[in-house]
């Protein structure tokens, strides 16, 4: 069977899944509508503390079976279903097209826009056409297998996490919609189509962001997600219609082909037509993605369901600017300095969203600045080149990401919606599954030798090393962010799992593991924390064996073109990367045992550090003043300010205009009044008193007396006799 | 027998004219003014028969009957008019009727 003609199937599947659910899941799901219109505190424990309640918190000691009857087991079968059908439909595709000697496949299924004729920038004929088109490439293939494999294992977890919560049905028809975008996104051939997967997801992040949308907090986190979302969203499609008015098309292929053929020269200097295109196009990832200066959304997208957290808002979604970057490689290899300010934007990203974690007391805020920190690391490898690297920082990141998101989950499942890692601690013995799991994606993300995280960070800091796009300036913020990285991670576990129980005394006796339907997917990705990166080895590891680097041998050929650093590598010595190695993992440990210390050996050393930095401390404390600077910008500045403007604009002149008018109809129309009084009417009364006058004697005769009248007769009758007999 | 000349008829209806004539201008009550009608109307009778005697033939006295015919009918409308009037107004004056001016 050829699974490579039925890549098209493989988002159907998540499609009919969300339709299914969209239409008749609220039949299946009949105590939905009235779970949803209960607030959020009525739906979780009595001592919800309104700060830092959460609503996405199952209810606690109401045990976890399936309460939902026949048509909730129904929903949690057929979704995860779907996604795991494209799952499998996926694995195959892929193992096929690993099989074939030309590692590109294009399926395209209909013309979706039919093309109007126009001439590009260089006078060639073109049409502006794209097809419902699907390429699976070395690329595409990782993305889909990232996509519906995690989700698929977050579907599961979900199950477990939302069977309390009203609209499960809602939930899993938005994720599964969620699975269908992002495949789109991912398979799509030409830009044009990718943009309405990228809009698609987008649509799904604000719907399960907002998803408890009797929280004022949530709705207002969706709407920010979505208006900044809006802002890159804008600027990527200038740079797709530019690609098309460039290339005459939006096919990924040819204009991959076009631009490795050398017709468009290599921009080093200065704002050429693809350093523009480039740097439009990296707006909408920095919307997505999260990058300087659009990041401020993610953030709050913790507002949605923890598994949401998971799937969109760190493992694939948030990827998408990632993924665009490396699919338009070949864009991006014609603009070294939009590809410089591309690692550049990264690196800051990482290093101020990582600082900002340090201070952050919510579990899933710490998550998600983490979350823009190791995306910031991703476009760094995409910026000086190293495209494979990223993309398998992606595919890494995804394993561990994930399971912290869902982790955190679990911890606050167990304590019934509390999310402030003030009010925990001391949870090691009691959750002990989540806490090993939880522990694993630490290691991972902190970077420790053997675990996932480390081959692609390392990897990532090595291209920025030594790629010739790349500078050690580069390197060293990496460096300092991969060391705040352990660090906050590890204050995260302390506060979390180690010492002794903060945790409010009536929440405290509610403690539990989480079912196996949540730990089993924990299990899962653990795993694959530990063992994903495993087919990354670096080059220097000369004893494994070329198998063991399997990924760059799957992506690399794609970037070969790219790879602009080929023979780079050598110009370093072995003993420099080594360093380099040892540097980056004694980072790593020295951000531990930094952690370990403040906040265990030294409890009083965190409020000391703070208070000895008051400024920087406040700093972080207030997200580099960002959000508030965005707000008094934007939101009290241009928003507010300018409503007022326009306020005033719309009193002045706008009313003024409108006054102006009724003023001038009035001078007019008194204008017409004393024409129509003085002139029109005095015609008209003119006549009738003329004819009043005139007719005064002739008015005489009429005496009304018969006998007058006879009386004329009379004497008419003699005229007139006089008249005849006179002849 | 010597047949008596248009002329004298004519000097009676002349003077049936003026009678008449003189009393639809002088007299104030209206059956009064509907007699002198009458004179004026049989004055014109006269003319005719008389006219007809002397021509020889039988017009004239058609036209006599004509007219005999039409002055019933004038005087049947006209009492039944004052008869009206006098219910409204209590008057058989014509000098006090006189509401159709301007």
């Amino acid at each position: 069977m050829n699974l490579l003609d039925s890549i098209w199937l493989i988002p159907l599947f998540p499609l009919l899944g969300a339709v299914v659910m969209l239409l008749v899941g609220k039949r299946l799901d009949p105590q939905a509508p009235s779970q949803v219109a209960l607030a959020p505190g009525v739906a979780n424990l009595p001592v919800e503390d309104p700060a830092h309640g959460h609503g996405a918190a199952p209810k606690h000691g109401h045990g976890h079976a399936n309460q939902g009857g026949f048509g909730k087991a129904l929903i949690s079968l057929f979704c995860p279903g779907m996604v795991l059908l494209s799952f499998l439909l996926s694995a195959g595709a892929v193992w096929q097209l690993a099989g074939r000697p030309e590692k590109v496949h294009e399926v395209i299924k209909y013309t979706w826009l039919a093309g109007l004729p126009f001439a590009t920038s260089s006078g060639a004929a073109a049409r502006f056409a794209a097809d419902w088109g699907f390429l699976l490439d070395p690329l595409s293939g990782v993305m889909i297998l990232v996509v519906t494999g995690v989700g698929f294992v977050i579907h599961v977890y979900s199950i477990g996490y939302m069977a309390h919560d009203g609209g499960y049905y809602r939930f899993f028809g938005y994720l599964n919609l969620f699975i269908f975008f992002m495949l789109m996104l991912v398979l799509a051939n030409n830009f044009a189509l990718l943009f309405v997967g990228w809009e698609g997801v987008g649509l799904c992040s604000y719907l399960l962001i907002g998803f408890y949308f009797h929280k004022k907090s949530a709705g207002d986190a969706g709407n920010k997600a979505f208006i900044v979302n809006r802002i890159g969203d804008s600027s990527f499609i200038l740079g797709m219609l530019l690609v098309f008015a460039t290339f005459g098309t939006a096919r990924f292929l040819e204009i991959n082909q076009m631009a490795a053929s050398g017709r468009f020269a290599t921009e080093t200097a200065g704002f050429g037509i693809m350093t523009i295109i480039a740097l439009l196009l990296f707006g909408g990832a920095t919307g997505k993605s999260a990058q300087i200066p659009l990041y401020v959304w993610l953030p709050d997208a913790m507002e949605g369901p923890t598994p949401v957290s998971a799937l969109i808002h760190a493992a694939t979604m948030v990827t998408a600017g990632v993924y665009m970057v490396a699919r338009s490689a070949a864009i991006y290899q014609l603009a070294p300095n939009a590809s410089m300010i591309v690692a550049v934007i990264g690196c800051l990203t990482a290093i101020v969203a990582a600082s900002i974690a340090l201070v952050q007391n919510d579990i899933k805020r710490v998550l998600a600045y983490s979350t823009v920190s190791q995306l910031g690391y991703m476009f760094v490898a995409a910026g000086v080149g190293a495209y494979w690297v990223a993309i398998f920082h992606l595919y890494t990141h995804a394993f561990f990401k994930a399971l912290l998101f869902l982790g955190s989950g679990s911890v606050i499942h167990a304590l019934g919606g509390e999310q402030d890692m003030r009010h925990m601690g001391g949870l090691k013995a009691r959750i002990p599954i989540t806490h090993w799991t939880m522990f694993i994606g630490s290691l991972a993300i902190a970077g420790i030798p053997g675990f996932a995280g480390f081959f692609s960070k390392d990897e990532i800091l090595w291209q920025a090393y030594s790629s010739p796009l790349g500078s050690q300036l580069l390197f060293w913020m990496g460096l300092v962010t991969a060391g705040m990285t352990a660090f906050y991670m590890w204050r995260m576990m302390h506060m979390t799992f180690y010492g002794e129980s903060r945790v409010a005394p009536e929440r405290a006796a509610h403690i539990h593991e989480s079912p196996p339907v949540m730990t089993v997917p924990l299990m899962v990705l653990a795993l694959g924390s530990v063992f994903a990166g495993w087919i990354g080895v670096p080059k220097l590891w000369s004893a494994f064996p070329e198998s063991f680097r399997a990924f760059e041998h799957w992506l690399g050929p794609m970037f070969a073109a790219e790879s602009a650093h080929a023979g780079a590598e050598h110009a370093h010595s072995a003993s420099t990367e080594w360093l380099l190695m040892l540097l980056s993992v004694a980072t790593a440990l020295a951000g531990i045992a930094l952690a370990r210390y403040m906040y265990h050996w030294n409890r009083k050393a965190p409020d000391a550090v703070a208070a000895s930095l008051p400024g920087m401390h406040r700093t972080l404390a207030n997200l580099w003043y960002v959000d508030k600077f965005y707000g008094w910008l934007f939101v009290d500045g241009l928003a507010k300010g300018g409503g007022e403007a326009m306020g005033q604009f719309d009193n002045t002149v706008v009313d003024g205009g409108v006054n102006g008018t009724g003023w001038l109809t009035r001078l007019t129309s008194s204008l017409s009044i004393w024409w129509d009084t003085w002139i029109v009417d005095g015609a008209v009364r003119l006549t009738g008193f003329l004819v009043k006058v005139l007719s005064y004697p002739a008015r005489l005769l009429q005496t009304g007396s018969v006998q007058a009248y006879a009386l004329i007769f009379v004497l008419g009758v003699v005229l007139l006799f006089a008249y005849y007999l006179s002849y | 027998m010597q047949a008596i000349p248009p002329t004298y008829y004519l000097m009676v209806s002349l003077g049936l004219v003026l009678i008449g004539t003189i009393g639809l201008l002088t007299r104030r009550n209206i059956v009064i003014i509907l007699m002198s009608i009458e004179l004026i109307l049989n004055a014109v009778n006269i003319n005719l028969v008389a006219f007809s005697n002397a021509a020889g033939n039988e017009r004239g006295q058609v036209f006599a009957i004509f007219v005999i015919t039409v002055a019933v009918a004038e005087a049947a409308v006209g009492l039944g008019i004052l008869i009206a009037l006098f219910r409204n107004k209590e008057t058989v004056l014509a000098d006090e009727v006189e509401l159709l001016k301007w």
